[in-house]
């Protein structure tokens, strides 16, 4: 696997990733602080079925099966963290996932059957570059069409006011869920994708650290713009890697750059680079 | 005004307490079809409590909250505004960074009739609604001479629109009872009368109830067929506009009593 390849295959699961927390952040306004967790929960759930119980099925088939299971894995840890935290509102989410991120990597450190700290190897190659941009394709369509559906409306005006979505017919606690199991259950997809073209896995790839920076992804793209979140996570898997290829010092100090790049930006475009936008060629008439 | 057909909304001996306040004091009252009835009260008197006890953003300590057949206790809010009471907010709650458009119709969301799939797959059913649901928007944007700012984001409108807007959105929810929390606050004299007559047309072109809480006495004179008055959470008068100025309880409550020294 040569490194560009490499490394567009991390731009298209991060734009999975990216657009998965874009519906529980941008769209319906929870702050999910443990995006990985349900990353890391998809990915070794799909890649015990295809290393333990994989069934004698053609490749493609064992990788749909695959990432159903991520999905389903991932979807149940949201469901779980989801109806009693969001019943609450404020910050608990928050602090409930921040908490559920950690608890995953270390479940996952001192699980041996998956390697534990060692990590999980051996898992068979099922999914190429096709899979990955296929399903983040697929995604992207997803939430395109929610935004501009009945359900995907609700979901953005509990963002905007939760009192006046409630008002307007908007059940609250099962629109937030929705949102958030499927928001984790897609993570859990994009852990599949990773497991299976990885063919390695690691705790550490699912620490607290990851689930920051597919928050910054979304953030920097523009909370609540689909269009935004696939630039947000393209921009943010390929600048720190072309910084590499600036020379002398600035390949140096690229990690101080970058997070200095992007502090700049957030002061000048707080709101993200789209806003809630996304990249349209009509035009829009606004006060 | 004698009523013999049962009332749309009443009151039965609602209190709400937080904890040793009681905003709303064992209040009884009847609001029938088609009625434009008016709360007033000085400030502090709980009329806007009174509102979400029957929204069901609180749920009233003690007494029932009953619309049409419907005890409203342990309904939620959403469910509520699906059976037919809709509101307007004192400190204006629009969807600030959604259009004009966009408002309205996320208060159709109990009204639509399409599933999950069929709005991710973009089916005809998908199409046609929204088509449908559209279409009704906008003819409620032009009722409000607002249909011009359809592209607009909430938060762009001046206050005047903003108000309208948001009696615009509680409309789109197809009430039985409207529920208007001061919406002359902050509008000029001009701007009041154009709302007197604009709550009329609502009225009869929509054929619905109206409650209404406001401070400009003008136009709740005006307007309301019947006048409850509130004064520490306690209902003091009821009655037509001309029995309420002249009730001594409710003079005292705004002005205060004569004291002998």
């Amino acid at each position: 696997m040569g490194y560009y390849h490499g490394i567009l295959l991390l731009v298209g699961i991060f734009i999975t990733l990216t657009l998965s927390l874009n519906l529980i952040n941008g769209f319906c306004g929870q702050f999910s602080l443990g995006h990985a967790g349900f990353w890391g929960a998809g990915a070794y759930a799909s890649a015990v079925y295809s290393v333990f119980y994989a069934l004698p099925l053609p490749a493609p088939v064992n990788m749909l099966i695959a990432i159903a299971v991520g999905f389903i894995a991932a979807a149940i840890c949201g469901l779980i963290i989801g109806i009693p935290c969001l019943r609450l509102r404020g910050d608990y989410l928050a602090i409930a996932t921040l908490g559920f991120g950690e608890i995953v990597r270390i479940s996952i450190m001192n699980t041996e059957m998956v390697g534990g700290p060692r990590g999980f190897i051996n898992i068979p190659h099922l999914a190429n570059i096709w899979w990955v941009f296929a399903v983040a394709f697929v995604i992207a369509l997803f939430m395109f069409n929610l935004k501009r559906s009945a359900f995907g409306r609700a979901i953005i005006s509990i963002r905007e006011d939760e009192i006046a979505a409630e008002n307007m017919g908007v059940n609250l606690f099962n629109s937030k869920l929705f949102s958030f199991t499927i928001g984790a259950g897609i993570a859990g997809i994009a852990g599949a994708l990773f497991a299976h073209t990885q063919q390695f896995l690691h705790p550490s790839n699912f620490n607290f650290m990851w689930s920051v920076i597919i928050l910054v992804m979304v953030i920097l793209g523009g909370q609540g713009s689909v269009t935004g979140s696939i630039i947000g996570a393209v921009i943010l898997t390929i600048v720190p890697e072309a910084l590499r290829y600036a020379g002398g010092t600035v390949a140096e100090w690229r990690m101080t750059i970058f997070p200095v790049l992007l502090i700049i930006l957030m002061m000048a475009k707080p709101e993200g680079l789209f806003g809630a936008h996304e990249i349209s060629f009509r035009k829009r008439s606004e006060g | 005004m004698t009523q013999n057909y049962s009332p749309l909304l009443s009151l039965e001996n609602v209190t709400m307490k937080f904890g040793g306040l009681t905003a709303v004091n064992d209040v009884c009252l009847k609001v029938f079809p088609h009625d434009l009835v008016a709360v007033i009260g000085p400030n502090g008197a709980g009329k806007t409590t009174l509102f979400n006890t029957i929204t069901g953003i609180y749920t009233p300590t003690t007494g029932r909250v009953k619309f049409s057949d419907h005890d409203l206790k342990n309904t939620k809010s959403s469910d509520i505004t699906a059976l037919g009471i809709a509101r307007t907010f004192q400190n204006i709650r629009l969807f600030k960074n959604l259009t004009v458009l966009d408002n309205i119709k996320l208060a159709k969301h109990t009204r639509i009739h399409y599933g999950f799939w069929s709005g991710i797959m973009r089916t005809k059913r998908f199409k046609a609604e929204e088509k449908k649901i559209e279409a009704e928007c906008i003819e409620l944007l032009k009722l409000f001479g607002l249909e011009t700012k359809k592209d607009f984001y909430a938060k762009n409108l001046a206050y005047g629109q903003q108000r309208k807007l948001e009696m615009a959105r509680a409309l789109a929810t197809e009430p039985k009872l409207l529920l208007l929390d001061e919406p002359a606050a902050g509008m000029n004299p001009t701007e009041t009368k154009e709302l007197t007559e604009l709550i009329h047309l609502i009225r009869d072109k929509f054929n619905i109830a109206i409650i209404l809480i406001e401070h400009d006495m003008k136009l709740v004179m005006e307007i309301a067929e019947k006048i409850f008055v509130l004064d520490y959470g306690n209902l003091i008068a009821e009655g037509s506009a001309k029995e309420i100025q002249s009730n001594k309880r409710v003079i005292e409550a705004y002005l205060g009593a004569e004291v002998n020294l």
